[in-house]
């Protein structure tokens, strides 16, 4: 006798957005990656399917991360002190799918290079590596306003992902995406109406909402992931109950949190598992995009991906 | 699940023979509903009404307890889907597989590392909660002598698994005070594991692979008079676990099916200490509420008890940290004094930026009843005059030699009445976090 189980049945789906622009595009990306496109919640294949993995990828700096711990410094090791190389290692040693470049030499407190310079590196990085690219400004808005739009253009027809606009300060940003063909990271402080409010209001700026994804702000596991965790798990339940504008991917940005809290600051082997463990529990509260820092724990959750994805 | 008044109506003879006391069947449903009257007032309710009632009486997922005292493990008696609906109760026990193909001196050496394994965090002590001696030698002694190692070395929760009920049995006869899980391992011996179980009082775990077949074998485990059953997953693939767990989950909740109204449990089936700890996570994330692992190495055993007491905090509850000053780094009588919530992750934050940029800071939270600073703002909690009390009592001007606090950018609105209810010079900091290691940099 057969049980009847209790399913859910979901009319919603979350939007896919696709990061890279190949030769058809007119970018010179190797490879177009597919993200979002749920119809259940994650891994629960008899309520629904998940079309795209959620995706691992390695951070990259224009320069060298000082603020960074040894221990994972290390990992990368001299290829810190030169980008171009440090992107290399991450793609060829670390097999990484895509790349995050922070442009944060152009920040004050790094330096404050002058835009055009970091503008040079992304130019370069694009002739030496040929994954997707995640671009994210220096964090300082008055900065990045004009950092950001020439980025933008300079890498036109690549199809990347753009941040991080907020409610606040989205509109040059939306604006460059537009022009570009790039999608853009929309953040909002763990809180569900204000993600809505910031799809919504680069929405009405004509950008497709396909071409949107979600930073619900990331926390650590031990510093407030169950926030995020539930902020996630919420807004997700209300696209897949048809709300549009929560329907975008979630991205996260596991390495830059992970690798700030004390745990993994005073034990490499700890920060690994600590970020691992981060990723897991953000993966089952929907994550698509997983931004991460030790190669280690990279591989790794990308390896547990693979194991939960097959059928 | 409790049924409503109507409910209730449709099981009763719907006679109004007036006999309970109340003037028609309904009132008598009414007030059954209500808790204001009890079934065996009405002498005609049938058998089957009797049982239906009963059981929608009984929490939907049935608590089950493995061990004795303190350290005694409870599962299930969860009430919702996600822990934003209310909450998760009963945090996932974490187990230890231990083998008894292990040599005795081996096995005692690893039950001694286990024991080891405590930490404190957030002002807590997290452990976890059980060692599984598991029969995988084929032999009785071997597994009795193993359990023996497990009783007289730890003080944790036991569980024995084997497919033979007989060697469990054995095992019973030397710590059956200890209320172990007995784990049944092979489904075509389950009444004779069912018979050992109700003879010894002790919770029985339930294998299985197809979960169509469940429910069946759940029934034949009630009929030899267990209650304490416990589900364990034995599918093959990750994503098939999660759905399991899920799919019990939601059947008990949603459709109130007590055969499968029980607590879950899984071993983790990946042996890479890296993939096992994320497959690990995902079942304290996804209703397990007893995951068996392998690895017994600190940095893997710390993390997993950090994501359960994670998701299984209290989400009405916001995190606090004491309203107080804290002190980061070697603070002198001119460090800087910065001002925020007592809302944990902010003051998490904060401190983690204040600890960056090594410049020794004061940090005074003060009481925003756990709310972060634009939320606490809002709800004028974190006001002028909150925090120029704070300032006042809290002790700060006898720590520093300056009069200057730092507010955070979001609040800059807040400068001028501070000054003049605090007389403190308020400097208006960084907006987010983010900027406070170069502020502080900066700060004279
Ligand atoms: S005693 Fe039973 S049958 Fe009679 S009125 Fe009450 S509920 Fe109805």
């Amino acid at each position: 006798m057969p049980i009847d189980l209790a399913r859910e049945k979901y009319s919603g789906s979350v939007y896919t957005v696709e990061l890279g622009g190949t030769s058809a595009a007119g970018g010179t990306r190797d490879s177009v990656i597919k993200i979002g496109g749920e119809t259940t919640l994650p891994f629960l294949f008899e309520e629904g399917s998940m079309p795209n993995s959620p995706v691992v990828g390695l951070e990259i700096f224009d320069c060298e991360p000082t603020d960074w711990p040894d221990g994972l410094k290390n990992e990368i090791g001299d290829a810190l002190k030169d980008p171009i190389k440090w992107a290399k290692k991450c793609v060829g040693d670390f097999g990484s799918k895509f790349l995050c470049v922070r442009l944060i030499s152009a920040h004050p407190d790094w330096g404050g290079r002058s835009a055009n310079d970091a503008i040079a590196f992304l130019k370069s990085l694009l002739q030496e590596v040929k994954v997707p690219l995640v671009i994210i400004g220096c964090g300082d808005a008055q900065v990045d306003n004009e950092l950001l739009a020439k980025a933008s253009q300079a890498t036109k027809n690549e199809k990347c992902i753009l941040g991080i606009a907020s409610q606040n300060n989205y509109k040059t940003l939306t604006a460059s995406c537009l022009a570009d063909g790039h999608s853009i990271i929309a953040t909002s402080p763990v809180d569900v109406n204000i993600a809505k409010q910031v799809n919504i209001l680069i929405s009405d700026m004509g950008l497709d909402p396909k071409r949107i994804v979600m930073d619900p702000t990331t926390a650590s596991l031990g510093y407030g992931m169950e926030y995020v965790y539930s902020i996630m798990e919420r807004a997700r339940l209300s696209a897949l109950a048809g709300d549009k504008m929560l329907s975008m991917p979630f991205i996260l940005f596991i390495g830059q949190e992970v690798w700030r809290v004390k745990e993994a600051k005073d034990s490499t082997p700890l920060g690994i598992k600590w970020e691992i463990a981060t990723a897991a529990a953000m993966l089952q509260s929907g994550a698509d995009i997983l931004v991460m820092r030790h190669p280690v724990a990279a591989q790794a959750t990308s390896k547990y991906i693979d194991g939960i994805m097959k059928r | 699940m409790a049924l409503s008044g109507l409910d209730i109506y449709k099981l009763l003879p719907k006679t109004n023979c007036k006999e309970c006391g109340y003037a028609t069947c309904l009132a008598f449903a009414m007030a059954l509903a209500q808790k204001k009257a009890s079934l065996d007032k009405c002498p005609h309710v049938t058998l089957k009404a009797k049982e239906a009632l009963e059981s929608a009486s009984q929490p939907p997922i049935k608590l089950v307890t493995i061990g004795v005292g303190e350290k005694k493990l409870e599962m299930g008696n969860e009430t919702v889907m996600y822990r934003h609906e209310q909450k998760f109760y009963h945090p996932t026990g974490i187990g230890f597989l231990i083998e008894d193909t292990l040599d005795l001196d081996k096995i005692q050496e690893v039950i001694s590392k286990i024991n080891s394994l405590s930490f404190e965090r957030v002002g807590l002590t997290i452990r976890p909660d059980l060692v599984c001696i598991k029969n995988s030698s084929g032999d009785k002694d071997k597994f009795v002598k193993a359990a023996e190692a497990a009783v007289s070395k730890t003080g944790l929760n036991i569980a024995l698994y084997s497919d033979d009920a007989a060697k469990i049995l054995e095992a019973l006869k030397i710590c059956k005070d200890r209320k172990p899980l007995m784990i049944c391992g092979d489904i075509s011996k389950l009444d004779e594991f069912g018979k050992i179980a109700k003879e010894n009082s002790v919770a029985i775990a339930v294998t299985f692979s197809n979960i169509e077949e469940l429910a069946q074998l759940t029934d034949r485990v009630k009929k030899s008079g267990v209650e304490e059953i416990v589900l364990n997953i034995k599918t093959d693939s990750l994503w098939k676990r999660i759905q399991d767990a899920t799919s019990i989950r939601r059947t008990a909740l949603k459709k109130n099916l007590r055969p499968l109204g029980y607590p879950v449990m899984a071993f983790t089936n990946t042996s890479e200490a890296d993939l096992e700890l994320a497959e690990a996570v995902s079942y304290v994330a996804k209703y397990v509420s007893l995951v068996i692992v392998k690895s017994i190495e600190k940095d893997f055993v710390f993390p997993i008890l950090v994501a359960r007491q994670d998701i299984y905090t209290d989400p009405q509850k916001p995190v606090q940290v004491e309203p107080k000053i804290y002190e980061i780094g070697k603070v002198t009588k001119d460090s800087p004094v910065l001002v925020t919530t007592n809302f944990s992750i902010t003051y998490f934050t904060v401190a983690g930026e204040v600890e960056a940029s090594k410049v020794p800071t004061y940090i005074v939270c003060c009481d925003a009843e756990g709310m972060s600073v634009l939320t606490a703002w809002a709800a004028e909690k974190f006001t002028a005059e909150k925090i120029a009390e704070s300032i006042k009592t809290n002790g700060i001007a006898d720590k520093v030699s300056h009069k200057k606090i730092v507010i955070p950018g979001y609040v800059a609105v807040l400068s001028g009445k501070l000054e003049e209810l605090s007389g403190w010079t308020v400097e208006v900091g960084p907006r987010e976090a983010s900027g406070l290691p170069a502020y502080l940099k900066g700060w004279k």
